[in-house]
């Protein structure tokens, strides 16, 4: 089965050391997703599978086979930017740059996570069924995303902005299935 | 990468019949072995893809947990039994890696992970015995900051990173495996191994063992348990030490209590001598840092962690404590 990446089927590739990562950026020449650290340590490289955010650099790519991918690329419509990416850019959440298509990707998936009620770990309540959100559920939520510019509170300010605004457009991308039970 | 075939299995007996050999892994999420792979420290000729079995999480009529070995980590710590019935499994869940990577991580390979000691990832710079047995170890007379003070051999000072093993060593978890013996089952607390002279023998699986599910007993006690991690950053660090703690307090005394530690050794460990002083014994903060030291008298420091003891005995202190509702 092939993969399908921001709607198009693409084969699996013959090497089975081929990582997701690589397969997007070397293969299919979609730049956006960075490669930062290559060792799940930074998020540069989180895109979606199936709307959930993972790491690509730790995914061999053989193990996606049937799964639908969402890039950054995957976001905006033609020229016009998804909202999130928008208020980066009005909340300078970003100096560099390198680290904003894993940070947007991130936090489509954590508005995911949210959504179907999953805990994090600075949630009080742990068996509550939904989430009371809050910045510092954010920000322990975004975690797994470093930003070496140190562009971290305006990151917050524009997830919490889209959050607040239009939670659709983050969810849209992040398939919502019914809570694990 | 070195390289490595690729093939799926569509049950446990098919995986343990491709895999074959000791030169085979089963792949889980891929987290911390293609890590490994890429840096050569792990150089499998054959990955047998087993993430998408096992994915169950089973609710039994005698209140256990049957925990599919595929399972991924986010949904485990989702799980509404476990976020009720087994708090501390779902917290140190969350403690650990990103939300990415719990995304990712499967329960099998969780508890199969390697230690993240800094000379153990270093394959051409530093010495290992875990990772080429007979070398040395580097880790011993180098930057120890984050190594062992229990159990730790002349061998190997390193710990096991997991968080999620810390709370199932004090929730008492079954680990059911299959091989090519046929299917058993063995204590979580049996499953890692202590260092001595041949740390890169890190468990009792025998080469072509698969996990396959972890089981949770029926522990009412658990509905009153919890996890705390203490780390160098407040997120996304790996355990200086940790706590995963049960308790039970009538009248005033410790009616039954769980308790284990995690960054602290080469395997989740149980603080069983800390159990046996508390049990029947006053809830209260002196009680708890009585107990706390008894189990550490045993801790010995290296140059640069000594002070992982005082540590662990504060947050042990600290945790029972909250469970009790006391003042530390």
């Amino acid at each position: 089965m092939p993969i399908l990446v921001n709607g198009s089927a693409v084969s699996v590739p013959d090497d089975p050391r081929v990582s997701l990562l690589d397969l997007l950026r070397e293969q299919l020449h979609l730049t956006g997703t960075k490669v930062g650290c290559n060792q799940g340590a930074c998020g540069a490289c989180t895109v979606l599978v199936d709307g959930e955010r993972i790491v690509s650099c730790l995914a061999l790519a053989v193990q996606y086979d049937g799964r639908e991918i969402t890039t950054v690329e995957g976001l905006s419509q033609g020229d016009a930017l998804h909202p999130l990416q928008a208020a980066f850019v009005e909340h300078d959440g970003f100096q560099c740059g390198y680290c904003t298509p894993g940070q947007i990707c991130s936090a489509i998936g954590m508005a995911g996570e949210i959504k179907r009620g999953i805990p994090s770990h600075v949630t009080e309540d742990i068996g509550a069924e939904t989430i009371a959100v809050s910045r510092t559920e954010f920000q322990e939520r975004m975690s797994g995303n470093l930003c070496r510019c140190g562009a971290h509170n305006g990151i917050i300010d524009a997830i919490s902005e889209v959050y607040r605004e239009d939670r659709d457009a983050l969810e849209r991308f992040a398939f919502i299935e019914e809570p694990a039970e | 990468m070195t390289p490595f075939s690729y093939s799926r299995a569509d049950d446990a007996a098919r995986a343990i019949d491709l895999a074959g050999t000791s030169a085979a892994k089963f792949l889980g999420g891929g987290t911390n072995l293609v890590d490994l792979m890429r840096e050569t420290v792990e150089r499998p000729i054959r990955l047998v893809d087993v993430s998408g079995l096992s994915g169950a999480i089973e609710e039994r009529e005698d209140g256990s947990l049957l925990i599919g070995a595929g399972v991924k980590n986010s949904t485990l710590a989702a799980h509404r039994a476990v976020r009720t019935r087994y708090p501390v499994l779902a917290r140190a869940i969350l403690a650990g890696a990103s939300a990415q990577i719990r995304n990712m991580a499967t329960v099998g390979g969780n508890l199969l992970q390697r230690t993240r000691c800094t000379y153990f990832y270093d394959n051409e710079g530093a010495r290992c015995n875990k990772r080429a047995p007979g070398e040395g170890c580097d880790a011993i007379g180098g930057f120890n900051r984050i190594h062992a003070i229990l159990g730790a051999s002349e061998s190997c000072v390193a710990t096991h990173p997991s968080d999620m093993a810390v709370a199932l060593a004090a929730l008492g978890a079954t680990v059911h495996i299959t091989g090519a013996g046929g299917a058993r089952s063995v204590a979580l607390t049996d499953l890692h191994r202590l260092p001595g002279d041949r740390p890169d023998i890190e468990t009792v699986l025998e080469p072509g063992d698969l996990i396959t599910a972890v089981e949770l007993p029926a522990l009412p006690l658990a509905a009153q348990s919890t996890y705390r991690k203490v780390r160098d950053r407040a997120s996304y660090a790996f355990a200086l030490v940790s706590v995963a703690a049960a308790l039970e307090v009538k009248d005033g005394r410790v009616r039954d209590v769980r308790l284990a530690l995690g960054g602290v050794a080469h395997k989740p460990w149980r603080a069983t001598k800390a159990e046996a002083l508390l049990m029947g014994g006053p809830a209260t903060a002196e009680a708890f840092r009585a107990a706390a030291e008894a189990e550490l008298a045993d801790a010995r420091p290296l140059n640069d962690n000594g002070f992982k003891i005082e540590l662990a005995a504060r947050t042990i202190t600290a945790v029972l404590s909250e469970l009790a509702g006391a003042n530390a």
